[in-house]
């Protein structure tokens, strides 16, 4: 390492300011991204581990519903992050009122996947007759994971739409400043990407084809 | 160079607002202090208890009835009792004593004087965080008091026992669900703490606090801080599918054909040793939050006491890192006798005793701070010292535990009990009496009478050899563990004269405890008034008034120009230099 770049790290770690350049809310909400991260990962392990261990995991997701059912979902909560942006954006131009907008779209699109996500937990538990404790095909856990699954993570996308219903109320009263917009941006998109894997592991490998 | 971050709240009016729902670091670090104290003899209580019958099994004690009508009717011990007993003991000891003192007690009211910062980087997270913290003591004890009384299956709760209900005994229905919740909540209340303490760690420091100049018991705090925020989630995980299994009938560690108590179970699926593993994912890293505080503590107090530089500082911060490194990949190592590849055992086996080669790096360092010192032994030190003996008591026979050719005769034996409570037991707690004699001037302007603490520093380090030595003894002489009652086997007729002997060590030290009790709080009114800087040490905490004023340095910002332990610096006016003495 250079003389010069070995200054500068020192300068940056020596104490007195943020070495990674952010504000301590910011890496305070990575590092619950971090931990949480581990309590989904923990969960899709014990997902995989047994739906490995069960020879015929069934795979009732017709393509018409359900599949497209759950891509419209994504759908939503995809849209609901590229809104989440914008708000981040309109903010860092100090623009107040469209930050609401956008905040208020994004809520929007986390209601509308809540909705749909009900929706197809209540098609499933009375059409297919699928609960945790069991179901028609046999395989008791495969309502467990799903249910675990899904549930944890609708219960991060409510505890988002609440969150992100309190910072467009202060943003609207001129309260709060741009981190704490962009934190919660963070909240949700990482949300957005838990979907991401439970989408395909849970939805995509269980569809009848 | 701008100036730090500072997340100032001026000091509250109000008793309220000043001392119960406190955003003031030093009141939450004390608040936290004296849950893990309650909590302490909550557990050491219950362990006297279960000593006291695993000997005396026949014994009718009319105040086990008063206690537990049902557990204990005729004043005789159920086994069921003495296992809702021992599953308490290890859950208070481990969740509200070991992870709780020496992290969030002292850690607390420590880790932001000693990096010069006005408070924590969240306070109101830090306030939260306490308060789940009691909430989740008051759901665990509450077990006590509910129909079947308190679990039954262990610290560990393990599957398919832990899961199926009171089918499986009387503590299996409310008292093992209350047990998972108070689990889930310490989860959350642990994820708010550590989050708290890595972000002040690295945003919150003095200028010229570079992570080299750092004490080691900040370094320490910070790491287990890290430990905590990885394996937490994953507890919190495993708690969330025990949860399900239990309340909603899913299957996640049940598999087919299962048969409680006559009754075949109608589950299907799952499997116990998904538990193990998620469990062990946290419960290994456990280990370490338990005692790398104690480690970094008795680098403080040796360096101190005998006036040297700690030995090898940038060793001792590898050798923390890289134990919370490897920790992380050694939990198949408790699940030697769960049924495991051979292959996987060796790798785990390997890892485990890879953690060796640090833990001698540190031990070795301490040696070499020793070495040629002006020993001053104050009680603190006394404590450092004992903390550094267990660590290699407890240590040595880890290395017999980790090899699994030997884990399969020793598993589930009292060898395994001698072990974690040597080294995360006892040895952490040394740490917590160090810290309470070095610490206590500082926290409540008074100093600790030195007499007392010294007896009992020699009673209880005489009690804790004498408890847990002999354990590794029954163990290799295959005295199985969570047994209630050994009079009914022949092989064991000649070791019940050594538990006798173990069980009135247990009381006696248990008795000896109250010293301590009554140094503390007789000291607390009537010690006398403490010095600044009463040991002479070189961290920041010993340049502001005891106990320190609300924003910790009056509104100034100290700046720091050396290193945690320069003492006996040659050519220097005195034997030690301040962390915050001009350059």
């Amino acid at each position: 390492m250079s003389e010069a770049k070995a200054a500068t790290m020192d300068s940056v770690w020596q104490g007195g300011g943020s070495p990674y350049a952010i504000g301590s809310k910011k890496f305070g909400m990575w590092l619950f991204i971090i931990s949480d991260a581990l309590t989904f990962s923990a969960l899709l392990v014990a997902y995989t581990y047994v739906r490995l261990a069960t020879p015929e995991w069934p795979k009732p997701f017709h393509f018409s519903p359900s599949i497209i059912f759950s891509s419209v979902m994504t759908f939503c909560l995809l849209s609901s992050s590229l809104t989440m942006v914008m708000a981040v954006h309109s903010m860092n131009h100090g623009n107040r009122k469209a930050t609401v907008g956008w905040i208020l779209a994004t809520i929007a699109g986390g209601l509308a996947f809540v909705v749909l996500h009900v929706t197809e937990w209540l098609n499933l538990i009375n059409n297919e007759h699928v609960t945790t404790s069991g179901n028609e095909w046999g395989v008791p856990l495969f309502g467990g994971t799903f249910f675990a699954l899904t549930g944890l993570h609708m219960t991060h996308v409510i505890i988002g739409v609440i969150y992100l219903g309190i910072i467009a109320f202060a943003v609207g009263r001129g309260k709060f400043k741009y981190e704490d917009v962009e934190v919660s941006g963070l909240y949700w998109h990482f949300v957005d990407l838990v979907w991401m894997f439970i989408f395909p592991l849970v939805y995509l490998m269980s569809a009848k084809i | 160079m701008s100036s730090p971050v500072v997340h100032a709240h001026g000091a509250p009016q109000g008793f309220i607002r000043r001392y119960i729902f406190s955003l003031d670091h030093k009141v939450i670090g004390i608040q936290y202090y004296f849950l893990a104290l309650f909590s302490v003899f909550l557990g050491m209580s219950l362990s006297v208890l279960m000593r006291f019958h695993m000997v005396y099994p026949d014994a009718k004690v009319s105040l086990f009835e008063k206690l537990w009508p049902t557990g204990a009717a005729g004043g005789i011990m159920t086994p069921e009792l003495y296992l809702s007993l021992m599953t308490m003991h290890g859950t208070i000891m481990v969740f509200f004593v070991l992870t709780t003192a020496p992290q969030s007690g002292f850690g607390n009211y420590f880790l932001p004087i000693q990096i010069g910062a006005e408070d924590m980087a969240f306070p109101v997270l830090n306030m939260l965080s306490f308060w789940t913290t009691l909430l989740a003591l008051v759901v665990m004890v509450s077990a006590f008091f509910v129909q079947g009384g308190a679990p039954l299956s262990g610290w560990t709760a393990y599957p398919p026992l832990s899961a199926v209900g009171p089918l499986s005994g009387p503590g299996e229905g409310m008292g093992q669900t209350l047990w998972v919740i108070s689990i889930a909540i310490f989860c959350g209340a642990s994820l708010m703490g550590a989050i708290n303490f890595i972000a002040t760690t690295i945003d919150l420091r003095a200028r010229g606090m570079s992570m080299m100049r750092l004490p080691l018991t900040v370094w320490s705090w910070f790491v287990t801080a890290i430990l905590g925020l990885l394996g937490f989630a994953v507890l919190l995980a495993a708690g969330v599918l025990l949860l399900l299994d239990r309340m909603a009938g899913t299957s996640f560690f049940l598999p087919a054909g299962l048969v409680v108590n006559d009754q075949i179970l109608n589950h299907k699926g799952g499997s116990p040793l998904l538990w193990q593993h998620l469990f062990w994912f946290f419960g290994h890293p456990e280990v370490y939050i338990a005692i790398l505080p104690g480690m970094g503590l008795a680098s403080q107090l040796l360096a101190t006491f005998s006036r040297k530089p700690i030995f090898g500082y940038r060793a001792m911060v590898y050798a923390i890192l890289g134990i919370g490194f490897l920790g992380f990949f050694v939990w198949g190592h408790h699940m030697f006798m769960s049924g495991m590849n051979p292959y996987s055992a060796m790798a785990f086996s390997i890892l485990t005793m890879s953690i060796g080669v640090p833990s001698a790096i540190k031990t070795f360092n301490w040696i070499g701070t020793l070495w040629g010192g002006r020993i001053r032994f104050t009680t603190a030190m006394l404590f450092a010292l004992g903390f550094v003996s267990l660590f290699v008591s407890g240590g040595i026979s880890g290395i017999f535990l980790g090899q699994p050719a030997l884990d399969l005769y020793f598993h589930d034996t009292y060898f395994v009990v001698g072990h974690f409570h040597m080294i995360m037991g006892v040895a952490a707690i040394f740490g917590m009496f160090g810290g309470t004699f070095y610490w206590f001037p500082k926290m409540f302007g008074r100093m600790m009478n030195e007499t007392l603490g010294k007896i009992h520093f020699y009673l209880t380090f005489l009690g804790v050899y004498a408890i847990f030595t002999p354990m590794h003894f029954l163990g290799i002489a295959g005295n199985p563990r969570r047994y209630a009652d050994f009079t009914n086997f022949e092989f064991m007729n000649n070791l019940m004269p050594v538990h006798k002997f173990m069980t009135h060590a247990a009381i006696f030290t248990a008795v000896v405890q109250l010293i301590f009790v009554f140094n503390l709080f007789w000291s607390m009114r009537k010690g006398a008034k403490a010095p600044v800087n009463p040991w002479d040490s070189t961290t920041l905490e010993w340049t502001v008034s005891s106990p320190p004023p609300f924003d910790n340095f009056a509104g100034k910002h100290p700046v720091v120009n050396h290193g945690a332990y320069e003492y006996s610096v040659p050519g220097a006016a005195k034997d030690y230099i301040m962390q915050s003495d001009p350059a």
